[in-house]
């Protein structure tokens, strides 16, 4: 098999779980308790606490570990609008994009829908870049928080999440009342390809998971800005520092960090290999494959080095990815099909595509045990699977 | 995808039958909706056999999932050599158990092919 589907999750590597692989079943303490193993476990969590805080350039306090992205991003609007609402007894209003990943827009809806919270949501132009004039504009007296993802999961466009930081500053900085104003953003798709120094990029709150750069599934952390009034949304324990109670999972925060760390060491190369094989794919479909687009930014350093996703006309994702999948590859769909909806993905919709066309988009993301070869295999399938499926086609 | 549909959904997916359209068929019919994304148009040709209207020959077009070409492809098998009558009874249920079954979110939107061929019998009659 042939695996074109980086964005959804990576391997885990062999560094990483043999980092991980000791606090199994030897050193298996419980961080909180006194004795020696526990203290062992301590340790080990402090040493990874330690050395993700200097890669995001953040304080060791700031770093919340979590189960994934979908807890972190859940606890950052949570804990902030919460604490709006219930301590501060003010009506909160959040901003996020039309083109968030769904842990951060249901989240958004579901607190509006249920509780007494209002959402705005930023649209983006034909090829998903959100405007930070379009955010300056949604801003009103009681924003208190702009979630905005870093780079996105099905395009690949990065976001101008430092310009949109500048935003939120210059608004803070001119807002007369106490009323906080958080950024947050979903980094879990750029980390692997872009600096996320918190300072640089100017967030209060910024969300990873192991999973998407050869680190663990089920291990996340949520970077918390020091000051920052957040309600936690867990109660049981003093774990990370009172914001997330429940035992550390300390294999699982072992093998994150070396992920992490691994993936921080490699960026640029990685980066660079990924790039130019992705780029390779994209010049290869392009030119052997009529009606077809590109979907997100054709400037490259607008798009994240390891996703493609691509706009099939007259067909439909899902029967793409079945012929894929028999002959071997791994890609997958904007439409969602197999992923328990058939509605067509709400990012290609929000960049202005109609129904139909949104139905035949397949993403293809790329990492660094791809080659040259792979890319040179699907092009030897993927023109007769579309020349098929477009032969079956009722639309002209 | 060996669990999302069965052998023999992915059968008539992977060898659908009776695909194309039939030059001045006697009866067109449409349906689907761009949401969802499936659209399937099937052409009949109709013949008088023992004083009977009969279907002699279904071709499909479909845009869509796994399921859209699955269920069109077997309704050309079901039906071809069936009176008008016997094919106006046919029901979108009754494709998908002859199929075997569908995963259940594909049971609305993507099993549309008895409707497709009822759209092309009022087509028929309509210009009888």
């Amino acid at each position: 098999m042939i695996y074109f589907d980086h964005a959804a999750t990576t391997p885990c590597s062999k560094e990483v779980t043999g980092a991980m692989q000791p606090y199994f079943s030897e050193k298996f303490g419980n961080p909180s308790s006194i004795y020696a193993l526990g203290r062992e476990a301590k340790q080990a969590i402090s040493d990874a606490r330690e050395k993700i805080a200097k890669i995001l350039n953040a304080k060791e306090s700031e770093i919340i570990f979590t189960s994934g992205a979908t807890e972190s991003n859940n606890l950052a609007i949570k804990g902030v609008v919460f604490y709006v609402s219930q301590v501060l007894k003010v009506k909160p209003h959040i901003i996020i994009s039309q083109i968030e990943h769904h842990c951060v827009l249901d989240t958004a809806k579901y607190l509006e829908k249920n509780f007494d919270v209002e959402v705005s949501y930023a649209p983006v132009n034909r090829e998903g870049v959100i405007d930070p004039k379009e955010i300056e504009k949604l801003i009103k007296e009681n924003t208190v928080l702009v979630s905005i993802m870093s780079g996105n999961n099905e395009i690949g466009t990065i976001e101008p999440i430092i310009e949109i930081g500048n935003v939120i500053k210059k608004t803070r900085m001119e807002r007369k009342s106490d009323l906080p104003l958080y950024f947050h953003t979903d980094a879990v798709q750029a980390f692997q390809y872009l600096d996320c120094d918190v300072e640089k990029l100017g967030v209060d709150m910024l969300s990873l998971t192991g999973h998407k750069f050869y680190g663990p599934k089920g291990v996340g952390l949520l970077y918390v800005r020091r000051g920052t009034k957040f309600l936690p949304q867990q109660q049981g324990g003093a774990q990370e520092y009172g914001k997330r109670a429940g035992t550390d999972n300390v294999s699982y925060i072992v093998g994150f960090a070396k992920a992490i760390s691994d993936a921080d060491n490699q960026r640029a190369e990685t980066g660079g290999y990924v790039r130019k094989l992705t780029n390779y794919l994209i010049e290869k479909i392009s030119t052997e494959i009529p009606e077809i687009e590109l979907l997100g930014s054709t400037d490259e350093s607008r798009r994240l080095p390891h996703i493609a996703s691509f706009l099939f006309k007259r067909i439909e994702g899902e029967s793409i990815l079945i012929k894929l999948d028999m002959a071997g590859f791994a890609a997958s769909s904007g439409s969602a099909c197999t992923s328990g909806s058939l509605e067509p993905s709400h990012v290609t919709k929000a960049m202005g595509y109609g129904d139909m066309e949104a139905h035949g988009a397949v993403r293809f993301s790329l990492g660094k045990l791809n080659k040259k070869e792979d890319v040179d295999k699907l092009m030897k399938v993927l023109p007769g699977i579309v020349k098929d499926l477009r032969a079956m086609s009722p639309i002209e | 995808m060996a669990d999302l549909y069965n052998e023999k959904v992915m059968d008539h997916f992977n060898n659908p039958r009776n695909v194309g359209t039939i030059e001045n068929a006697d009866g067109v019919g449409q349906v689907g909706n761009p949401t969802c994304g499936d659209i399937m148009k099937m052409f009949i040709k109709i013949e008088d056999k023992k004083g009977k209207d009969t279907i002699t020959d279904i071709k499909f077009q479909t845009f869509g999932c796994g399921a859209a070409v699955a269920t069109s492809s077997i309704v050309t098998e079901m039906m071809t050599g069936k009176t008008v009558e016997e094919a106006e009874k046919l029901t979108n249920e009754q494709v998908a158990k002859e199929l075997g079954g569908l995963p259940p979110l594909k049971m609305h939107c993507s099993n549309l092919a008895a409707s497709a061929l009822a759209e092309a019998i009022k087509d028929y009659k309509s210009k009888k």
